[in-house]
């Protein structure tokens, strides 16, 4: 591994060969391993180590960054000239604020839950060959077909800067996802968590195989609009297209969906949504891509947006613009991306607030007389992107549900449903969970029941 | 490099490998950007690694590390052979490849101008020059434009003397105009949308897109379309520019045909396939004017899927997909060959660097021209009343690649003959096989375009890859349009 110490010693030596009024280094890498399976078999099987290391210079308000994953004293050399180049042919940029010193950069210093775990770094690939085993031999047993992924990783991120500014980060990662597939019908489980003892193969296998049994044979539905209960990784993954709005930038590239709606409400009530880097069920690095500690900020409160996230620079242009008074607080949050760049920032360890009143995924059903239960859905592009309509299908697994009971699988579904729609038309929840799908980044969120979501068509299987 | 190879091939053999191949990858990209007039990105990026794939125990391992020292590449190569074991103990048959004759070569992208010996001072202004047209037009509330090239370096050595150093360029350019006014964003791209266009060839692709001609246009077309109308509900005649049917390709035609997918290797995350093995030669994908091909060799055009080799260093080749509407081919590797009874693989294995498993990518997936003359505005005349989509803003298909739904940031209605109003939130869907077999027109070679879609994602861990499509403008009866924004 990349220690912090040896990452150190990198900057002292980029330090000695830029001559840039200021100079940044991020380094980042680690080693990882995939176990991949289908048909009953693993098929492929990869592992990777890789350090590398991305230096911004800075020559009187332009900056540009080069980066590199050759270490030595002549490729750092190289990177930094490559760095100097191409910030030195630059025009001016009146809005770059200079680099953050250490105590701005630590001045919210949240603490955050271990997420480094010595099983999850030091785990075999015969390790997870067994967990596959086990997985198959549950697809064997219900005679379907299995196919997923066991990965885990140990990876390091860091940031030192020449105003003293100085962080690091390491963590391990688990992931285990699992289809099931019969002649007809298919069921998905997914996991993530940074202690891989937090995973149950077994488990997520059993789930996967049960869905895809239950939804054998399915029959086709019309497409319209129904109460659907979704699962939380369904939720995840649609709701994941409105958070790069969240960020300062994207209000004042007038893109953002919550242009002229920040302080409304836009979403029912029972919608609470705050960024919180050090929540137990959230992973990830604790500071932003300048080394700003991650805050904690109440998005969306009782349905209003209350707050955007901001990178310095961000916060910057915005107390100075015509928005200044019509988006909440402005300060930096922590959130913004690794300069230089076209998006600013975007809140990404996302957590809903529990309901009032949480109800199982069964207690859901119970109380649908018509509905359809989604497991997960699939391949989401943004329609329109201020009413936030959103496209895609369900997958792995959908469900009709009448009067109180799951009845049988469906053909599957292509929605067109707007996410201000959806989230005010939330009927119940769940207790929030930490959730991992395919479309979006992780994060904690209920499984949720919305009346009126709208499937436009239906495909063939 | 050859040694470096040598010493991953020799250790793999002697921890028992049956097979195994090295790659060293090189990779260099510069990013350059900007937003309303000011840079938006400026970044050069690097990458050195080598890659080890092996068979032992008939079951495939794969280890990659950037730390080239003796000590390291062997160390890796003894990883991959370990982890080959470990997924024998879960498997229903041994890998089988079908024979390849070992190639030694050497094959760079045929290109004019290293996109790298550029003046950054000057791509920035041009960049700079496109931002000024595009904001110049009142009502532009957002100008991105981007400028990218890559050089990637690759040596491909074998145990079976494979011995293939091939050098690869990609230069990539285009920009967006964006309008907010009331309760709507609309989007203007050029010369088609996310990332505009991209081709393996050198800087000289810039000269040839017009790019800063092209910028006023944009810009007013995203301001007027605020002042269209929406585009209607209901089924119509409809046609689309190349660059949208080049996605359509990609989606409905160059996914399926992956064998990987349809074979269940891809079920947990891009999905399997509605071409099952019993429909090759036997369904009729399209109409007699659709006629595809998967093409890699370089007299193709300099599209993202042109190569001399592939990853497992198998020589590029021309794969008829469907001829004049009958489903005839697969994308193929030396693994999984012998699945459609071929005794050679298609020549497909692509990975997105050093440290990735080379998987089945399209080439150039792309659909022939129509072979009399025929242009887009002689299309156009010749059609009563149709919408015409140009450049595509959304892009949905499910998991089989049946159902698919397409929004464009721009229609036309097209009446007697004549291009009238302008359309907004343009959008079309159906089943793939029942679009293709409505095609009743494609326009010929002189408005053919070899477009690049350079972010196809695929694999776990998850890969970008860039690929081509050939597509001319094409009309297509009966198509269900609009319901994207049915309900809402």
């Amino acid at each position: 591994m990349l220690t912090k110490d040896k990452a150190g010693e990198i900057f002292d030596k980029i330090k000695k060969h830029s001559s840039a009024d200021e100079v940044e280094a991020l380094f980042y890498g680690g080693h990882s391993a995939l176990t991949r399976f289908a048909n009953n078999t693993i098929h492929q099987n990869v592992a990777e180590e890789h350090y590398g290391v991305s230096v911004r210079t800075v020559f009187n308000r332009r900056t540009a960054r080069a980066s590199t994953n050759k270490l030595d004293e002549e490729s750092l050399k190289r990177v930094v000239q490559a760095s100097e180049s191409l910030a030195k042919v630059q025009q001016p940029d009146p809005d770059l604020v200079p680099m953050p010193n250490a105590g701005e950069g630590t001045r919210t210093k949240q603490s955050i839950p271990k997420r480094h775990f010595d099983q999850t770094a030091a785990i075999t690939p015969d390790q997870r060959a067994l967990g596959v085993e086990k997985m198959v031999a549950i697809a064997k047993t219900h005679k379907l077909t299995a196919a997923g992924i066991f990965a885990t990783s140990e990876t390091i991120e860091g940031i030192s800067n020449s105003h003293g500014l100085s962080d690091w980060h390491t963590q391990t990662s688990s992931d285990i996802s699992v289809t099931m597939l019969g002649s007809d019908s298919s069921g998905w489980q997914k996991a993530n968590s940074p202690n891989v003892a937090d995973l149950d193969p077994l488990a997520l296998a059993e789930t996967a195989a049960k869905k895809a049994r239950e939804s054998a044979s399915p029959r086709e539905i019309p497409a319209g609009k129904y109460t659907v209960i979704l699962e939380p990784a369904a939720v995840l993954d649609i709701v994941g297209f409105m958070f790069y709005d969240f960020g300062g930038m994207a209000i004042l590239d007038q893109r953002s969906f919550l242009n002229n709606r920040v302080g409304a409400r836009i979403f029912g009530e029972n919608v609470n949504i705050r960024d919180d880097a050090a929540h137990p069920l959230q992973s990830g690095v604790p500071f932003d891509g300048e080394g700003v500690r991650r805050q904690h900020v109440q998005l969306v409160e009782k349905g209003v947006v209350k707050r955007l996230v901001y990178a310095r620079a961000t916060a910057e242009r915005m107390r100075k613009s015509e928005y200044k008074d019509r988006v909440g607080p402005i300060e930096p949050t922590g959130h913004g991306f690794p300069l230089p760049n076209e998006i600013g920032e975007a809140p990404t360890n996302i957590v809903f607030g529990p309901p009032d009143q949480a109800k199982t995924i069964d207690e859901m059903v119970a109380s649908t007389e018509r509905g359809v239960l989604v497991t997960r859905l699939w391949y989401i592009r943004e329609v329109d992107p201020y009413e936030k309509i959103l496209t895609g299908m369900t997958r792995d697994g959908t469900f009709y549900v009448e009067n109180g009971k799951v009845r049988h699988g469906v053909r599957n579904f292509r929605f067109n449903e707007s996410l201000l729609h959806m989230l005010s038309n939330v009927e119940e929840m769940g207790e929030p969970v930490r959730a991992s799908g395919e479309e979006s980044f992780d994060m904690v969120v209920p499984a949720m029941k919305v009346r009126e979501f709208n499937f436009t068509e239906v495909t063939k299987f | 490099m050859k040694q470096i190879a040598d010493w991953a091939l020799d250790v793999a053999n002697l921890r028992g490998a049956t097979y195994a191949d090295a790659r060293v990858v090189d990779d260099r990209s510069r990013a350059l950007a900007t937003k309303n007039g000011k840079v938006g990105n400026a970044s050069d990026s690097e990458s050195l690694g080598i890659g080890v794939r092996v068979i032992a125990n008939g079951a495939w391992g794969f280890a990659a590390s950037d730390d080239l020292s003796r000590q390291a590449v062997e160390d890796t190569a003894a990883r991959a052979v370990a982890i080959a074991k470990a997924s024998a103990q879960v498997k229903q048959q041994d890998v089988r490849l079908a024979p390849e004759k070992p190639a030694s070569a050497e094959w760079t992208t045929p290109h004019e101008i290293d996109p790298f010996t550029t003046s950054v001072e000057q791509n920035l202004d041009l960049l700079f020059r496109i931002d000024k047209e595009l904001t110049s037009v009142p009502g532009v509330t957002l100008a991105e434009t981007n400028l990218n090239f890559r050089r990637e370096e690759q040596w491909f050595f074998s145990s079976e003397s494979a011995n293939i150093h091939q050098t690869k360029y990609s230069t990539g350019t285009g920009y967006a105009a964006y309008a907010f006014a009331g309760n709507d964003i609309q989007k203007r791209s050029y010369p088609t949308s996310y990332g505009g266009q991209w081709q393996n060839k050198g800087y000289e692709l810039i000269h040839e897109l017009q790019l800063v001609e092209n910028a006023r246009r944009i810009g007013e077309e995203a301001v007027a379309l605020h002042k269209a109308e929406q585009c209607p509900e209901g089924v119509f005649t409809i046609i689309l520019d190349s660059s949208q049917l080049g996605l359509q390709i990609h989606e409905s035609i160059g996914h399926p045909i992956e064998l990987d997918r349809v074979l269940g290797m891809e079920a947990n995350f891009a999905g399997t396939s509605f071409l099952t093995l019993d429909k090759l030669r036997k369904l009729r994908y399209g109409s007699e004017l659709v006629t595809v091909v998967a093409d890699a060799r370089p007299e193709h055009g300099p599209g993202l899927g042109t190569f001399a080799f592939d990853d497992e260093g198998v020589p590029a080749q021309c794969t008829p997909i469907i001829t004049n509407g009958l489903f005839t081919g697969y994308l193929s590797s030396r693994e999984t060959a012998h699945t459609i009874g071929a005794n050679r693989s298609g020549g497909t294995l692509r990975a997105e660097g050093w440290n990735r498993l080379p998987i089945i990518r399209m080439t150039n997936v792309s659909i022939l021209p129509g072979k009399n003359p025929l242009s887009c505005e002689q299309l156009i005349a010749d059609t009563d009343h149709a919408i015409f989509m140009q450049t595509n803003r959304s892009w949905s298909i499910d998991d089989k690649r049946y159902n698919f739904q397409f929004g464009t940031e721009i229609g036309w209605e097209i009446k007697k003959g004549r291009r009238t109003r302008m359309l907004k939130n343009c959008s079309y869907s159906g089943i793939t096989t029942d679009f293709w077999n409505s095609m009743d027109a494609i326009c010929s070679r002189d408005e053919w375009t070899l477009w690049g879609t350079p972010n196809c994602g695929k694999g776990q861990p998850q890969q970008v890859m860039g690929t081509g499509h050939g597509a001319a403008p094409t009309r297509f009866r009966n198509i269900k349009v609009g319901s994207a924004y049915k309900g809402n």
